[in-house]
């Protein structure tokens, strides 16, 4: 079996927000919609304090409350660990919005673009009509991971087959591969690191692992 | 060099939900109450009371909510899409529970027959048990997860159905005996749900809960306790002694049942659906070699 998962060093991550960049490039989600966002924590009392980043998106859950709550099947959970949403079966009712403990869907009900009306080059590229008045969200880069299973090739190694936050990480705290593989890099780091994922105790069983230490 | 500001929480608290307004608000006020008011009618035509018109009143409630909610879902023309996942989804159970409503009431009000009439009222109360089932799985708001909002948003929908009853009561004819039911009812009910109220609240707090929840149930707390149960139950009293006019007292107290439940549904839905946030578990280990404490901006209780 396989079973993609993301896996993120806090500890290497500085909140450059250029995962946030490259997922907003890749996907051309509209103004106020970030599918993959950096949260900017301070935490503590002076003197002693502390900031930490620590990037959110879809957990692409093992038990994805989204799907439970879908009454029309639009979300799905796929045999390889990905939740996708069909956008022509979305009805846009927002369940899955309400379902969903880590804030990463967005229903969005008029078309806008970055600067005005009229779309950018990568907007005019990646605009689609199907994803007005639907629920969105991190898709892993579902198009790329599809693409995968025709070249052969392996997300998390293979760039072109790797989701766009993933490649863009520029201090290499993001992973993705197959925890279901011993030898994929995911599954080495999580072997040697301390890590948690969030909400575990909902019972969602999220596919991102934040690590925080070393073993 | 000008210092930079950072938001309390840096985007990880628990915000309130903006997708769900009051059309959605409306499904559950209406609905709960018309499925409450099918149920109660149910139960007073076994008293031999003609009750077409409440049920006409009971179906028109559920209309007017499933109406609302579908002028706020994003593709109104692919609404039949909502029945597609009756495996797990509270929201394709509801919807398949109103056809049942609509043509059970339909041929009890056709027919008068007191057995269709008993069997609206029990798809009456599965729809309204239908929304509070909804409402629970949504694990992404702790004021509608937590395992006590169920029977709340069962109970108050259908004290707001026996309190419409009660609202009708001068119009319906009782006898002395179906008035003292209808008050008897009425005053259950309205204990039942205060009590459901007081224990989901103090549950609530007890696991943990997202300040702003918290916040806004306490704000209303009072208007449940008190003008949703205690002056009803006066006004009741006062109806059940016989006084003249006293059927006007039952009807008071009916509109204030009906008024604490829709305030209550109302809360829930729009004031107190603060989303889960997020949470940094541990700190990573940087700099001095240690981990620092856990991050769960905005959440207050004992969680």
């Amino acid at each position: 079996m396989t079973r993609y998962v993301m896996a993120i060093d806090l500890r290497r991550c500085v909140g450059c927000q250029t995962c946030t960049a490259a997922c907003k490039n890749a996907n051309a989600t509209p103004p106020g919609v970030q599918w993959r966002r950096v949260l900017d924590l301070e935490t503590g009392e002076f003197p002693d304090v502390r900031r930490s980043f620590m990037p959110v998106a879809c957990m692409h859950c093992d038990e994805p409350p989204c799907e439970e709550v879908c009454p029309t099947s639009a979300t799905t959970k796929r045999p390889d660990g990905l939740v996708a949403i069909d956008y022509d079966v979305c009805i846009g009712c927002a369940n899955c919005v309400m379902a969903c403990p880590y804030e990463a869907r967005s229903i969005v009900d008029e078309v806008r673009f970055a600067y005005g009306d009229k779309p950018i080059k990568s907007e005019e590229v990646r605009f689609d009509p199907a994803r007005v008045s639907v629920a969105t969200k991190c898709t892993f880069c579902i198009d790329r991971i599809d693409l995968a299973a025709k070249t052969g090739q392996v997300p998390g190694r293979d760039p072109e087959v790797t989701p766009a936050c993933v490649n863009s990480c520029i201090s290499g705290a993001m992973s993705f591969g197959d925890i279901d593989d011993p030898e994929s890099k995911v599954s080495k780091l999580l072997a040697e690191t301390e890590h948690f994922r969030m909400h575990e105790d909902l019972g969602t069983g999220p596919g991102v692992y934040y690590i925080w230490d070393k073993k | 060099m000008k210092a930079k500001t950072f938001k309390a929480g840096g985007g990880a608290s628990p915000r309130l939900q903006q997708n769900w307004d009051w059309r959605a608000a409306s499904n559950f006020i209406c609905g709960g109450a018309g499925g409450g008011l099918l149920f109660a009618a149910a139960l007073l035509s076994l008293a031999g009371t003609n009750v077409r018109a409440l049920l006409v009143a009971g179906m028109a409630l559920i209309g007017i909510g499933l109406t609302c909610v579908w002028l706020e879902i994003g593709r109104p023309l692919r609404a039949m899409n909502v029945y597609r996942h009756i495996k797990t989804s509270w929201m394709t159970r509801e919807a398949l529970v109103a056809p049942v409503v609509f043509g059970l009431g339909a041929l009890a009000f056709l027919t008068n027959s007191v057995i269709a009439t008993v069997l609206a009222g029990l798809a009456g109360a599965a729809f309204v048990y239908s929304q509070a089932r909804i409402l629970n799985a949504d694990k992404g708001i702790p004021a509608w997860r937590h395992p006590a909002c169920r029977p709340l948003v069962f109970a108050t929908g259908l004290a707001e159905g026996a309190g419409l009853l009660a609202v009708a009561a001068p119009w319906i004819g009782l006898g002395v005996a179906s008035r003292t039911g209808l008050v008897a009812g009425v005053l259950l009910l309205l204990l039942v749900r205060v009590l459901a109220w007081r224990a989901y609240v103090r549950a609530l707090r007890s696991s943990g809960a997202p300040t702003g929840s918290l916040r806004a149930l306490a704000a209303i707390d009072q208007r449940v306790v008190v003008g949703g149960a205690l002056a009803p139950a006066l006004l009741l009293g006062v109806g059940i002694l016989g006084f003249p006019g006293s059927v006007v007292a039952i009807a008071a107290a009916g509109v204030l049942a009906v008024a604490a439940g829709w305030l209550l549904k109302y809360t829930l839905i729009r004031r107190a659906a603060f989303t889960q946030g997020l949470e940094l578990k541990h700190q990573p280990v940087r700099g001095r070699g240690v981990s620092g404490p856990a991050a769960r901006p905005g959440w207050g209780g004992a969680g």
